[in-house]
């Protein structure tokens, strides 16, 4: 599959209340309905603009604010294969590998809307394909891999019994 | 090598000896859900194959977010934790108990040395009892809620060394702001925070609450603060529990030491749309305001009503002005009503709404309009956070936002000489 850059309007600490709005999360339950409003307060025709496999890219401290859990996995429901930023707040990391959804830190500045990108996460590379660049990202964490290679914390939890990365 | 707080609370409670950087497996001694979280965890609990809580008597839930229910999404939501909450024999606090982070320590569920969990990231709060308590999202809850257990990877700390006395018509809500502004909303990220100084050890508990609550605002995991006198008579009077206080090394290692002076601090005030967009009361007096906010997980305890009465009595508030009163508990609002807060609100103008998070994460009691602004006293001025993306929400104390209710511009506490 190939992965198109989606970029957001604004670029840094773009809170979960951004990515998705308490109006909406609080009363819906379904992943599928939260995925049309995605980051409906900052750039609201950004939803329609998803297509499936596509990287989201963002600037320093994505994902800050609220804990909720409804941010990653509305993201994971519009179609994105991965989100990449220069840095993400603690609790939204936690909870997009948790619901198997691959985060990478890197240097953002040279990715353009609907440029065609390669990650590489064994290597730690990531390939802006139009651009011919290649750059290193930071390394994915041990411990996240181990969570997106069992498809999320729930079934690396019940495929071992317990975690399983000590 | 000497340790931090963190380092030797998670080290406790992964029976092994751990320092920054480590990952490790740790047992949690509480963990809890609200209403825009618990639906989440009930769902990857039910995933997960398992029947039972870890324990019974070391989870909860709490229904603060949307309470009572303003519409049938939520209604459901509630129905569902409710049935969650028979079904597993485990606590629920319902409508009208309160705002989970002031129920947890109020009723005693922690204790100085506990490691805590709370799908809320505002679960940093209780650092200020000594209690490195941190929000996870709600499938890491429903994983402790099943286990007892979490992973953990072991933060650096900052040190913040507050110095001098409070101003009158200042307080920690302003020290924790103007501490904002400095380090960054993303100053603290994967960090804890220690607090110290002579400005922290003249604070009551309730306004120690008020700072470790936004550390998360500049990114930390945890705001710790040692449990001194007031915070071991705060605990033992409210948790069964014996309280293990935790003090860091003298040698232990900080990634920084960021000092504060706060003996000239003018009251201070966070502008739209971030929380580290800080500036001094003295430059924002032009500010129109069409709603005023109290309470919340920050400032909605009995000295915050306090303040803000004090500033309130025997007035009425602007005609232009919307004034929203949340007690933050039950107990709080109880305790108002006995002190005569309540009759003075009510007097003055004010809707003194049910215990809970109010109007602060945009649901209910009080969605702001387009164009409108608020002076609140909680934690986040996110845009759209108060329910309308066209609205514009200031952060401030308790007796600013009092002030500036009395006026309908965003006004000076200080000029309330006499009744500070």
């Amino acid at each position: 599959m190939k992965h198109f850059a989606r970029r957001l309007k604004v670029q840094d600490n773009i809170n979960t209340d951004y990515v998705i709005s308490g109006r909406y999360k609080f009363k819906i339950q379904d992943p599928k309905e939260l995925a049309k409003h995605i980051f409906e307060d900052i750039d609201p025709d950004f939803a329609s603009r998803v297509t499936k496999g596509d990287i989201l890219v963002a600037g320093e401290n994505f994902g800050c604010g609220s804990s909720r859990e409804q941010a990653p996995q509305a993201l994971k429901q519009a179609g994105f294969y991965a989100v990449v930023a220069k840095s993400f707040a603690r609790i939204f990391y936690r909870n997009a590998f948790n619901i198997g959804l691959l985060l990478v830190e890197s240097e953002t500045d040279f990715i353009d809307d609907g440029d065609e990108l390669d990650l590489d996460i064994d290597n730690g590379k990531l390939k802006n394909k139009g651009k011919g660049l290649i750059l290193n990202v930071k390394p994915v964490p041990d411990v996240m891999k181990k969570l997106l290679e069992d498809g999320g914390v729930i079934e690396h939890f019940k495929k071992h019994g317990g975690f399983k990365f000590e | 090598m000497g340790k931090t707080i963190a380092e030797k609370i998670l080290s406790t409670h992964a029976g092994k000896d751990l320092k920054a950087g480590d990952v490790a497996i740790c047992n949690v001694d509480f963990c809890f859900g609200q209403d825009g979280t618990s639906s989440i965890i009930i769902d990857s609990f039910k995933k997960l194959g398992v029947e039972k809580a870890f324990d019974k008597n070391k989870f909860c839930m709490v229904i603060d977010h949307s309470a009572p229910s303003p519409n049938i999404g939520v209604s459901e939501i509630h129905k569902k934790m409710r049935t969650f909450a028979k079904t597993l024999d485990v606590g629920l606090y319902d409508v009208g108990c309160g705002v989970c982070h002031q129920l947890v320590p109020q009723n005693g569920h922690v204790t100085c040395g506990d490691l805590v969990l709370g799908a809320d990231s505002h679960t940093c709060t209780y650092g200020a009892i000594n209690v490195f308590s941190t929000g996870v999202g709600s499938t890491d809850l429903a994983i402790a809620l099943a286990s007892g257990k979490n992973w953990f990877k072991v933060p650096e700390t900052i040190k913040v060394i507050v110095k001098g006395s409070l101003p009158k018509g200042v307080y920690s809500k302003d020290i924790i702001l103007h501490i904002a502004k400095d380090i960054g909303s993303n100053g603290a990220t994967y960090k804890s925070v220690e607090f110290y100084g002579d400005a922290i050890s003249a604070l009551s508990v309730d306004q120690r609450l008020t700072i470790s609550n936004m550390a998360v605002e500049i990114g930390a995991k945890a705001g710790l603060m040692e449990a001194d006198a007031k915070v071991l008579k705060w605990v033992r009077e409210r948790s069964k529990k014996e309280p293990m206080p935790v003090k860091a090394d003298p040698d232990a290692k900080y990634t920084a030491v960021k000092t504060y002076d706060i003996s000239k601090l003018s009251p201070q005030i966070a502008k739209p749309h971030a929380v580290d967009n800080v500036a001094n009361v003295e430059g924002l007096k032009d500010v129109k305001i069409d709603q005023a906010f109290v309470g919340t997980c920050t400032n909605g305890r009995f000295e915050d009503l306090q303040v803000a009465a004090r500033i309130l009595k025997g007035r009425t508030i602007h005609p232009g002005v919307r004034f929203v009163i949340a007690p933050a508990s039950k107990e709080i609002y109880m305790e108002a009503v006995r002190a005569g807060l309540i009759d003075i609100f009510v007097k003055s103008g004010c809707a003194v709404v049910a215990p809970g998070c109010g109007p602060c994460v945009g649901t209910h009691n009080g969605v702001l309009a387009d164009g409108e602004v608020a002076i609140s006293t909680a934690n986040r001025n996110f845009k759209g956070r108060m329910g309308n993306p066209n609205s514009f929400i200031y952060l401030a104390s308790p007796a600013t936002v009092a002030a500036s209710a009395l006026s309908g511009r965003i006004s000076d506490p200080r000029e309330h000489k006499g009744r500070l």
